[in-house]
């Protein structure tokens, strides 16, 4: 690794210029086709030539669009707190407290996040019909429990287990009640894994579609994979690229923004949640 | 926290699973009456009915097998590709990581619609581009040709998950330990000869899990297929016709059946897999054991 002949140097180089070319142009074409006005966009260009942000304009204008950010910022927030607060409770019970049946109850967890979608799709439908929570936030939120909580338990679960016994019977010794013991030794040593948690936690919320789909009926109630599937222009029969580009580049910034910030921290926290798993 | 995941996850199941016994609509869920196996598979009149008699789900069972054997194959080599290269030394590489992962972390319906313009059939860039190195003489319709419908989606899912891959594949290579290549190194071992006989069996563990998670994302697919083509048959896999029957033709006990066949098949699969997986994680070694799902 140390020692490189020019060849394998200029190899090694290709295949990174390749890398970032496969995973990046299509954002970047998605980015110039958003600045691409009337029928600019219909001429195929490798470069930007003027920068035209009437997409965006045109896009948040009726404020249906910005509605639907809303909507997907305050179900994805519901579903971090939840899955987070849930989820240590959980973890801490599961990582810590021997009892019969913990290795099947962790089983169990890690099956659920195997299910199809669909495969609990009507009887997720009759369940929030009947909860009265059919085409509201609060229905979706409770949704994506589904897919947020098993992953949530499963990471917090094996941080808790790596965390050294010594300290909590110290606290124990000093008198801690057990809220105690979480609020001032667990939620400060677990910041990490909750951040990271929550961040992908945040990402699942934010991305998922067939729930979001199915349980709004409602344009107001509508998450942005929804309103971006469904967005159409005064034609029927041409669709408004420009505009779709320009909404996906918007829904999209804010998350590889995030992703970048915290690279290192999803990282760890996919692969613990995959490798351990 | 049982409580809200039997809430969830347990009960919406069992009801789906009930459901495909029933005559149920979507419109009134509350009235319906039990019909068996009817919605399986029932002979009438001397003639076959029910899913099983049914050539679209036959269809789409066929495309779910190979959307999910190409994809996460291709997924697993890429991936393994991406890792070795990102494995290497070279300045900038904490850059090349974070980018990589872009295609990760763009939401499905997005990666869906980029896509579904760059393979426009007039306007898309992917043709103009193919047409400019002489590939092809005139525009393909990737999405509304029933022969290249099915790859273009595939293409797709190998871009947008090949990170989540190359990553798990990227923690594993970390963990070899240096000496082994340096004492190869050191007896003029090819490179490739390396990765075959030291590389691949330490990662092993690792991708065996990895490809088990892809599996089960492959056999479920549903919001990539759904925007980028709809209901076609050509794409169809089992999540989108059982959607079709439950939601779309409000058919709640015909698609709670189909659900529940889905729900079999991702089982079957992922059982007969880790069967097949069994005897080579325990020849792998005691010291990655464990590592399975």
């Amino acid at each position: 690794m140390t020692r490189r002949t020019p060849l394998a140097a200029i190899g090694l180089g290709l295949s990174v210029v390749l890398l970032l070319l496969w995973s990046l142009f299509p954002l970047y074409y998605a980015v110039l086709t958003s600045m691409e006005s009337g029928s600019g966009i219909f001429r195929i260009r490798w470069w930007p030539e003027a920068i035209d942000l009437g997409n965006y304009r045109a896009l948040f204008a009726t404020g249906a669009f910005g509605r639907s950010i809303l909507n997907s910022v305050l179900v994805a927030v519901l579903v971090v707190t939840a899955s987070a607060v849930l989820g240590l409770t959980a973890a801490h019970a599961l990582g810590r407290i021997r009892f019969r049946g913990r290795r099947l109850i962790l089983l169990a967890v890690l099956a659920v996040s195997m299910f199809p979608q669909v495969a609990v799709l009507s009887g997720m439908f009759t369940l929030i019909r009947g909860l009265g929570l059919y085409n509201s936030l609060w229905g979706l939120a409770l949704a994506y429990l589904l897919f947020t909580l098993p992953f949530t338990v499963w990471v917090l679960t094996t941080f808790i287990r790596e965390l050294p016994v010594e300290i909590e019977e110290a606290a124990i010794m000093d008198g801690a009640g057990p809220f105690t013991i979480l609020t001032r030794i667990f939620l400060p040593l677990m910041w990490p894994a909750i951040v990271t948690t929550g961040l992908i936690a945040f990402i699942i919320a934010w991305n998922e579609f067939l729930f979001a789909l199915t349980f709004t009926l409602t344009d107001d109630m509508r998450t942005v994979p929804v309103a971006i599937a469904l967005l159409t222009g005064g034609s029927q029969h041409e669709l408004p690229w420009g505009m779709i580009m320009a909404a996906s580049v918007t829904v999209t910034l804010p998350l590889v923004a995030l992703v970048l910030v915290f690279q290192r921290r999803l990282v760890a926290g996919l692969t613990a949640g995959a490798v351990k798993g | 926290m049982m409580a809200v995941l039997a809430l969830v996850a347990v009960w919406p199941l069992a009801r789906t699973i009930w459901f495909g016994f029933t005559d149920a609509s979507l419109t009134a869920p509350g009235d319906y009456g039990l019909v068996g196996f009817a919605n399986y598979l029932e002979a009438y009149d001397g003639a076959w009915y029910g899913i099983l008699a049914d050539p679209t789900w036959w269809r789409a069972l066929a495309n779910t097998l190979i959307f999910a054997a190409a994809s996460v194959t291709l997924e697993t080599v890429l991936g393994i590709a991406m890792a070795l290269v990102l494995n290497a030394d070279f300045p900038g590489r904490g850059w090349v990581r974070a980018a990589v992962l872009v295609p990760w972390a763009i939401p499905t319906v997005v990666s869906a619609k980029m896509w579904a313009w760059m393979l426009h059939d007039q306007f898309g860039i992917v043709n103009a581009g193919l047409m400019a190195l002489g590939v092809i003489d005139r525009p393909v319709a990737w999405l509304a040709d029933a022969t290249t419908a099915l790859p273009a989606v595939i293409l797709v899912d190998v871009w947008k998950t090949t990170p989540f891959v190359a990553l798990l594949m990227l923690a594993a290579l970390q963990t070899v330990p240096r000496d082994c290549y340096e004492a190869a190194r050191v007896d003029g071992i090819p490179a490739w000869k390396v990765f075959v006989f030291i590389t691949l069996p330490l990662i092993r563990p690792a991708l065996a899990v990895a490809m088990v998670f892809r599996l089960l994302d492959a056999l479920r697919v549903f919001d990539l297929v759904y925007v980028m083509t709809g209901n076609a048959e050509a794409t169809m896999t089992l999540s989108v016709h059982a959607r079709q029957q439950l939601v779309q033709f409000q058919d709640m006990g015909y698609g709670s059946a189909a659900s529940t066949l889905l729900f079999l098949v991702v089982g079957l699969v992922t059982i007969l897999w880790l069967a097949v997986l069994r005897p080579d994680r325990s020849a792998a070694g005691g010291r990655h054991g464990g590592a399975g799902a």
